[in-house]
Order: C-alpha cells, then structure tokens, then sequence
C-alpha cells in the first residue's frame, strides 16, 4: 500500500468494535457501547424488585429496621425511604431517582434510578432502570399497641382527696380552653380524680408542668419496668405520674395550723376559701384579711375544710349591718377591698315558725347580703368538729356561724334561665347518673356565673337548644347571668351547610 | 492465517513466544500445549525452539529478532545462548546485548527491514540492532507510549499498532515502516497488541480470547488469508488484460 502523504488537519481515527466490528472511537475498552451494555450489567447486585411495609392505620411507611415515617406518594421522603430500600446502591454512583407513576390502589411504586459505574479499564457506564416495590401492608408497633390496648406509655393521675367533682370540672374547661389535652389519648375516671393516658412521657410531663401552673399541687414521678435488651441498653417503662391537687376548694372553711396563720400575717385560724387558682385565696370573714397559699406552702402544713359542701345548711338573713371604717378592726395584713364587712342576725330556714332563736355572725359578703336573702352557712356551734388545729383555739373565739355565699334562687329556675353550656373532654365524666352528680355540675355553673374571675379562663359557648323562656314567669328576682358578649358560638363540624365547616376551620 | 493460542491459561502469547520467517521461540510451560499449537503450524517450514532467557519464561518481551538475527539480553547464560545457537539456523545471528532496559522485546519492533525503538536507548544497542538484525532503526513512540514493542506488531506485509493512535501518527509510522498499518486490538478489547500477537509473514497466533472481528483485521492487515479476493485481482489483473487487449 502507498503512503499518500497528504498532511491533514487531525483526524480522529476509528477501531473497530471487538465485539461487533462497528466502527468507533478507541475508548478505554475498546468497545462499543451496545457491546459493553450487552457484556456487563452494572446494576447486576441491584434487585429490581422490594417491598415496602405500609401501617395502613397511621398511613406511614416502615424505615428499617423499626421507623415508620409519614409520606405522601411520590413525595421526597417516600423516594428517601425507597432509596434506603434499594440494596447495593453503595457500590455505583447514583446519578438520578424518580418515580415512574403507577395506581395508587395497584399497591405498586415504580422509581426510575440512573446510575454510574467504572467497568473494566476505568471506563464509566451509565444505565437507567426501574425498581419496582411492592406495598405490603403491616401494621406499626404503635398502631398495635393501640389495637392490643396496651399503648399508653405514661399516665398521669390527677387526684384531689374531697368528696365532690368540683374542681375537675374547673380543671377540664381550663385543659379545654388552653388544649392541653392535645396529646391525650384516654382520659378516664378513676376514685377521686382522673387518669390522662399518653404514649409519650414527654407529653405527659407537659401534661403536669399545666396542671402546676393552673392549680395548686404536688407530683410524684414514679416507673414500672416493662422489659428490656442487655444487648443494646433500651430499657421499656410505663411512667406514673402521680398529682395530688390541694384538697381545698371554693367555698370551704379551713382552720388554718396555728404557724401558717401566724405566717400569713396572723391571719385569723377560721377562714374561708373564696377562690382557688394557682394558689388557695382565703379571707377570713371577721376582718377581711386575706391571704394565698401556695401549693409547697400548703403541702409543708397542710390542713383540711371543716366541712363538706353537704354539711352548710341555708340561713335566711334578719340583718345586715355594714360595719363602718372606723370600726373595722385593724389587721397587720392584706385587706380584701372587693368584699364588704357586715354584722348579720341570720336564722335557720329550718327554725323559721318553730322558734325565733338568731345568730349572730360577721361576714365578708355584705356588699351582696340584704335582709330576707337566704345564704349557705356553717353552724360551727352545734357541730361536732373533729380538728387538730381547732382544738388549739379558744372556744369563745370560734364563730357561731360561718356565712359562704348567698343563694340566689331556686336551681331549676336558674337551670331554666341558663342560656350557655361548656364544652366536654370527654363524655364519661359527664355521666350524670346521681342527683348529686347532676347538683354539683350545676354548682359549679352557677360558681361560674357568680365569679366573673373564675370563668375568664373557661370557654362559655351559646346553647342555641335553650327554648327562650318567657320573663313573666321570673319572680323578679335578680340572679347573676353570664352576658352575651362572653359567649362563644359553638363549632359544629359537619353541619349541613358548607360554610359551617369553613368556619369550623377557620377556629 | 490467524490462530489462537493459550499459555497456561494466559492469553498473552506474545509474551511467552517470539516469532519470525525462520525460526520460532517459545516458552518451557508445564504442558506442551503451546508449544504443540506452533509447532502444528509451523513445523514443516521453520524450527520451533524451547527455549528460556535467563531463567524466565518470559522470552516474548526480553528478546527481539526477525529473518536475520536474533538479540538477547545480557543476562542469558551461556548455556541458553548456546541452546539457541544450536537450534537456530546458522543464517540468523545470536547476539547479546548490553541494555539498561533489558526487556528489549517491550522497547524494540521490528520486521526484517525496519525497527522501532524507544527513544532513550543506547546508541551501542542502536548500532547493534542495525548491524545483526539488518534493519534501519527509528526512534519512535506509540500513541506517546515509549515501549513501542509492546503496544504493536508489524511483519513485513502490515501491521497493528495501539487503538489510540492518531491518523497521523499511523501515516508517519506507516511512511517508516513502508507497509500499511491499521490501529486495533487484541484480545477483546486489549490495546497491548505486541503481547496478545505474534506474527510473521504468513502465519499469526494471537490469545484465546481475541473476537472474530479482531482476527478478521489482523488476517486482512497481515494478508493471511489464503484466499485474499483483492490480492487475486491485483495479481491476475494484468494477465486478465493482457489476454483481454
């Protein structure tokens, strides 16, 4: 063959494929792409076929070995989760991941996955195929838990040692209008107080870092082992948390130890609690003062109400007499400006037309007392008191009479007049089988419309079932309502407009 | 014609063997299967010797040689060098010679009128190789690869040189050498073509692995086909038209 020595601008020169014999650009094997995709799999170790768990209850996907992550179809996380899934993608270079869409009913997820490896001699391969998964379903250890009735983790007991519901009422308007109960997952009735179920501790220490901050109490933590692995150090437990609310309430009379008193400026012993919040607001009716305990500071001295609710009978009131400044009697410390201080001449409702016999007493309500009124008291005189701390005190200093509150009307006639109602945590606590159960509810409604203070931390909704009653048939009588301006409106969700729903979400 | 070989399980026969128009090496392996493979094909026409160079198997790419001599390193033995004077025609040369870079298989190509060789060589060895050999010698790299002997093999009718090799690379190499050249590969795929073929005028052996394809250029680069269609044409033509005229 002749050289043909024509010099000429640099060609690229060609090989021969050694597979095939097409013509090609030398490449570091020397053959040409089909050749080499034919002769060498790189996604050989790769299953193109997996299975994906799916809890159906919860709607999350399992990440091994035991994750279950929420994500939508075709989502980031998703393709993260099938990624994971995919075994010996350690070992190419993955260069793109998709998914390739399919029936979300098929059960199917297809990703499309684009990788890159060095085959013989350093020459990189890139190859695009599909991983095709297949969606079992399986339940999560959470959602089994739950089916097993063995899913709480931590539970908080709420305790109050009295004989009424009072104040868990109180207790569930406030968890209702702060939604403290969001991560509940039971709440049940247990003797003197309520159990709040969690699957997290951390949610249930919330639960009682609230509770400490609404009412006064003490806590006790304490953690039953349920089982756990030597082998990698996790321990199971159920946490106990148990909260003991201080077991005095509005309306009680309490006989103060003698250095309690003593420390809340020589508070008289005999006292009434007027409001309980954070803390137990006593006034001592004879001279107005007032004082707080706290919840450490009562549980370093604790005392207990004289009386249960049961125990006050009704007095009707002869006479009031506001007693003037100058004879007010002078107290080291703090004085009540929202009460007033009255000598009254009170007698029994039950002694009316059998004898005259009055009693006489001092109390804090004399801005609300007038004569013929009926109040709620505590006849101290013919009781038969069982008490430490009374016992310390002088008989001729213990009052005849304790005046709580004034009663303002008849029960059914103020239920009658009642155009509001609260909302429920939960329907069993609210099951009002007993006349006494039913009595103390209403207690406590008509606590909320005498106490502007206590109810600003309650949600009162309107009660658009309250048939208007017609104001002839009141007496007269003034009883204390709750105005319209306070009421909510009530959310119903699901009602047969559309636009209620709207505005349910808009809440 | 192209044949396939295997040395013990190596396709690098060019390695294990050493090839030209009158007398061929190969290497002492366990078995005489090699050996037999060449000695099939070429025993009626040129010897086939045994042979080791300085205790090694590896002959292919220690010595270098075509129709007129044959150098080997300086460190053969004497008695090696003697073996191979003794089977080797008393035409061809046997030569020692003194090289630093002593794999004079993997520096030097050559047919039996042209060598390529690395271009830091002696010019002693130059000298030499022009004086046994009987060849002009060029200094020269292989698609900038210095060991010219291992990245081709030229006979005096072609050759095969690196696949990477540039067009103009393959024309100057082609003006020097004056026989045409084509760039290729042996063994699927592999681009040391001096270590996977051995070749001289009318017969090639190249490794078990080497494709059709592959075969198919070296039979047509190295004109070893029995049949060459384009050579009966270019041979009869001129009878065809002078009984034609």
């Amino acid at each position: 063959m002749e050289f043909q020595g024509t010099p000429q601008a640099p060609q690229i020169n060609y090989i021969l494929c050694c597979q095939c014999g097409t013509q090609i650009e030398p490449n570091p094997t020397n053959m040409c792409v089909a050749c080499l995709r034919s002769e060498v799999d790189i996604t050989e170790g790769i299953p193109k076929q997996a299975v994906l768990y799916f809890c159906r209850k919860c709607e999350r996907y399992q990440q091994p070995p035991d994750h279950w992550i929420s994500a939508q179809l075709e989502s980031r996380e998703l393709l993260s989760i099938c990624l994971k899934r995919i075994k010996g993608l350690n070992k190419v270079r993955l260069i793109d991941a998709g998914f390739v869409w399919t029936e979300p009913h098929s059960m199917r997820i297809k990703v499309k996955l684009t990788i890159q490896k060095e085959v013989m001699n350093g020459a990189v391969l890139q190859q695009v195929f599909i991983v095709e998964f297949t969606v079992t379903n399986h339940q999560c250890d959470d959602c089994h838990r739950v089916e097993a009735k063995d899913f709480w983790r931590a539970v908080v007991q709420i305790r109050q040692k009295t004989d009424h519901k009072k104040t868990f009422y109180y207790l569930e308007q406030l968890i209702l209008k702060h939604k403290a109960h969001w991560n509940t997952i039971n709440v049940k009735l247990a003797s003197d107080g309520l159990d709040f179920f969690y699957t997290k501790k951390d949610d249930a220490k919330k639960m009682v870092e609230f509770l400490s901050s609404v009412v006064p109490c003490k806590h006790q933590s304490a953690q039953e082992l349920i089982s756990h692995d030597i082998r990698n150090n996790t321990f199971n437990y159920k946490h106990t948390f148990s909260v003991s609310i201080v077991p005095v309430c509005k309306d009680n009379i309490v006989c103060l130890p003698q250095k309690l008193a003593a420390s809340l400026g020589n508070i008289n012993p005999i006292c009434v609690c007027y409001k309980v919040t954070q803390t137990v607001h006593l006034i001592d009716p004879n001279t107005l003062q007032v004082a707080e305990v706290s919840g450490p500071v009562f549980w370093r001295t604790p005392f207990t109400s004289l009386c249960s609710p049961k125990q006050l009978i009704e007095y009707m009131v002869m006479q009031v007499d506001i007693v003037l400044d100058k004879e007010k009697p002078i107290v080291q410390g703090q004085i009540s400006q929202r009460h007033v201080l009255a000598d009254v001449w009170v007698s029994k409702m039950s002694d009316l037309g059998s004898n005259d016999q009055q009693y006489f007493c001092r109390t804090h309500l004399g801005h609300l007392l007038n004569a013929g009124d009926t109040v709620v008291g505590f006849d101290m005189l013919n009781s038969n008191l069982n008490n430490e701390h009374i016992e310390k005190l002088k008989v001729e200093k213990l009052p005849d009479v304790v005046i709580v509150k004034k009663v303002y009307a008849d029960k059914r006639y103020r239920n009658r007049q009642r155009k509001w109602k609260l909302r429920h945590l939960n329907d069993e606590l609210h099951n009002m089988e007993t006349e006494s159960a039913l009595n103390e509810y209403t207690d406590f409604l008509e606590d909320l419309e005498e106490d502007p203070t206590i109810r600003q931390n309650v949600n009162i909704y309107k009660d658009k079932d309250k048939i208007p009653v017609d104001l002839d048939e009141a007496e007269g009588q003034e009883i204390p309502t709750i105005s319209l301006q306070e009421m909510l409106d009530d959310l119903h969700i699901g009602g047969d407009a559309t636009g209620e729903e709207g505005a349910a979400m808009l809440e | 014609m192209a044949v396939r070989a295997q040395f013990e399980g190596n396709n690098e026969i060019g390695v294990f063997s050493k090839l030209t128009n009158t007398y061929c090496l190969t290497a002492i392996g366990g078995s005489e299967n090699f050996y037999s493979v060449f000695e099939g094909e070429l025993g009626e026409a040129i010897p086939v010797v045994h042979c080791s160079l300085a205790g090694c198997r590896i002959i292919g790419r220690m010595c270098v040689g075509n129709r007129h001599g044959l150098l080997v390193p300086i460190s053969t033995t004497d008695q090696e060098l003697q073996h191979i004077r003794n089977s080797l025609p008393d035409s061809v040369k046997v030569q020692r010679v003194e090289e630093r870079l002593s794999a004079l298989g993997n520096v030097i190509a050559c047919n039996d009128y042209v060598a390529l060789v690395h271009p830091d060589l002696d010019k002693e060895t130059e000298e030499l190789i022009a004086d046994v050999l009987k060849v002009e010698v060029f200094r020269q790299t292989m698609a900038d690869n210095v060991l010219v002997g291992s990245y081709c093999a030229i006979s005096n009718q072609g050759g095969l040189v690196h696949p990477k090799t540039s067009v103009q690379d393959q024309d100057e190499l082609s003006s020097l050498l004056q026989v045409p050249l084509v760039a290729g590969t042996i063994n699927r795929g592999s681009d040391v073509i001096g270590a996977g073929l051995v070749v001289n005028d009318w017969i090639a052996f190249c490794g078990l692995d080497t494709t059709s394809t592959e075969l198919s250029v070296v039979e047509s680069v190295f004109k070893l086909g029995d049949a060459q269609p384009s050579s009966i044409a270019q041979d009869m033509r001129s009878s065809l038209i002078d009984s034609m005229t």
